[in-house]
């Protein structure tokens, strides 16, 4: 559905060139959700922002729904852009019109009758739940609300391609999901293909098909989620998957928390689950081998695409000297550990 | 002879109101497209063109660097060939519009700057012409604004025609110069300050007023 090939884009400021965008190529079928992750400056907004032609790429194609907009005369591309639609992080609702009359925005800019636009409105309305929102102002209405006003928006000409903006970053962890939730309903309701940009893993764990990973203009990796966490090959993409899963070590623990064993004391680990590591198998060997038994304090374990990911906080309970065997075995087996200290 | 004094203030007053308003609408007519154009001229927007962005640019600042007590003589030929006059309301109008329009651009053109850009890309993603952004997009949304730089322009308009008033224009201006400082009358003075005052606050309010009501940001 869409299609990106040999995408550059190079910004001309002031005699200064900037590489925003280097030989990037990217395809997403039609009906699935891509999620392009990357942190803040790698030049997502700009790939998105080819997808429309909001940007035009200094050399390279862009295809959507099998035209090439690189070629289309403006009034083409202006009906070319009727079958993408796109939401933004600042969601760009425009604080002069009722939430009803943002959503008929984009129909009105195309001259539809009036009582088209009275029924399409009230449809979308309910599509998003904001039925009883209609006459508000966007002033008056959360985040989340807004954001949900903007993809009414968005699907008010019925698209084919939905693009996203970083359309969660500005929305707290609630609203983020419930905001997900929707475009997941909406790419399986509609079949709209959905390409998002995002510095968030927990945005394209919990509802893309695929991930491209970018970084400096360059995509260094793609593929279906569970490849991408199963076997990721740069560094970047093991940190990105290893920040979306966070653990706190409890305050007490960190009280408690000494460098020196003690009598009475256990030593405290973090073991780190990636992928093909069978981190649970050696709880129950250390326990057979070293006479060790394992506190799992507490967990975070995730199932993605048919690999566990996590990271358990682990009390090792036997001898000082055992102990250190265990974690030593870990390591051994290509098991992340962290020593913490003694508890 | 205080009969044919208020008469004379009355008039006065509604000459008063009459050129502010009139050249008001006057200098919006002029100066709203002048302003819509030079911020779709700019750097980075819909139409940019740095030519024609600059060549207006000039022109307005030479307009606006223009004293406007100098701008009333200097234009005398002009107003006569467009009103057959150079004194009176109508002739005043002349100047008056003409010295608030760069004004207004100016004032128009920062009104739109504050609209934050990423209404006018959304804009162009849903596919609008140049057209309907300005009249769907930045006009509506820069409102409550514009609104406040009316308000501004009639507050100056009020001063400027009085200004006018010294050089025959009529209004408020030309009884409390001539009966002020030529005569030196200071009860009419004073009711003519007055009356200037409270035209003002009126203008003021009334914009205060109708900004709040168009802001729904």
């Amino acid at each position: 559905m869409i299609e990106l090939k040999h995408i550059t884009k190079i910004f001309q400021e002031e005699g200064r060139a900037t590489t925003a965008l280097s030989d990037v190529s990217l395809k997403v079928s039609e009906g699935k959700i891509v999620g392009v992750i990357g942190e803040s400056g790698a030049g997502k907004s700009t790939l998105i922002r080819c997808v429309n032609l909001l940007e035009c790429p200094t050399s390279g194609e862009v295809y959507v729904d099998g035209d090439n907009l690189m070629l289309l005369s403006s009034s083409e591309l202006t009906k070319a852009r009727r079958n993408i639609g796109m939401i933004f992080q600042h969601f760009n609702l425009l604080a002069s019109r009722t939430v009803s009359e943002n959503i008929a925005f984009p129909l009105e800019l195309d001259k539809t009758p009036k009582t088209n636009i009275k029924a399409r409105v009230e449809e979308l309305l309910k599509l998003v739940g904001l039925e009883n929102k209609a006459n508000e102002y966007p002033s008056n209405l959360s985040g989340g609300q807004k954001q949900r006003v903007a993809i009414a928006r968005a699907l008010a000409r019925n698209p084919k391609v939905l693009l996203c903006d970083e359309a969660t970053s500005a929305l707290d962890p609630a609203t983020t999901h419930s905001i997900l939730a929707l475009l997941k309903d909406i790419n399986k309701q509609m079949s709209i293909t959905i390409l998002l940009i995002t510095h968030e893993m927990e945005v394209v764990k919990s509802i893309c098909d695929e991930v491209a990973v970018l970084n400096n203009g360059e995509l260094i990796e793609q593929g279906t989620i569970s490849a991408i966490f199963s076997h990721p090959k740069s560094e970047l993409t093991q940190q990105l998957i290893a920040s979306s899963i966070r653990m706190q070590i409890p305050l007490d623990y960190v009280e408690r928390l000494s460098p020196q064993p003690g009598p009475g004391k256990n030593l405290l680990i973090t073991l780190e689950i990636s992928g093909q590591s069978m981190a649970n198998a050696a709880l129950s060997e250390v326990a057979r081998l070293f006479q060790t038994n394992s506190n799992i304090v507490c967990a975070q374990i995730d199932y993605i695409g048919g690999v566990k990911f996590g990271i358990m906080l682990i009390e090792l309970i036997g001898e000082v000297d055992k102990e250190l065997q265990a974690v030593a075995f870990f390591k051994d087996k290509n098991i992340k550990v962290e020593v913490l200290g003694y508890v | 002879m205080y009969e044919s004094m208020i008469e004379l203030l009355i008039k006065g007053t509604i000459e008063t109101i009459l050129m502010t308003f009139v050249s008001g609408f006057l200098g919006f007519a002029l100066g709203l497209p002048a302003g819509v154009f030079l911020f779709i001229t700019r750097k980075g927007q819909i139409k940019e063109n740095r030519i024609l962005n600059n060549l207006l640019s000039i022109l307005i600042n030479i307009f606006r660097a223009i004293p406007f007590i100098i701008l009333i003589v200097w234009m005398i030929p002009f107003t006569r060939l467009i009103v057959g006059t150079s004194i009176g309301v109508s002739a005043a109008l002349v100047p008056l519009s003409i010295g608030a329009a760069p004004f207004i651009a100016r004032m128009v053109e920062n009104s739109l700057l504050e609209i934050p850009y990423g209404l006018i890309e959304a804009s162009l993603e849903m596919g609008a012409t140049p057209f309907q952004i300005v009249r769907k997009v930045l006009l509506p949304e820069a409102l409550p604004s514009l609104v406040n730089s009316i308000t501004i322009t009639l507050i100056t308009l009020v001063g400027y025609s009085t200004m006018g008033g010294a050089v025959g224009a009529g209004g408020l201006g030309q009884i409390g110069y001539q009966y002020g400082y030529v005569g030196y009358d200071l009860v009419v003075m004073n009711i003519v300050l007055v009356l200037l005052v409270a035209l003002v606050f009126i203008i003021q309010f009334t914009g205060d007023f109708v900004s709040k009501k168009v802001d729904h940001r």
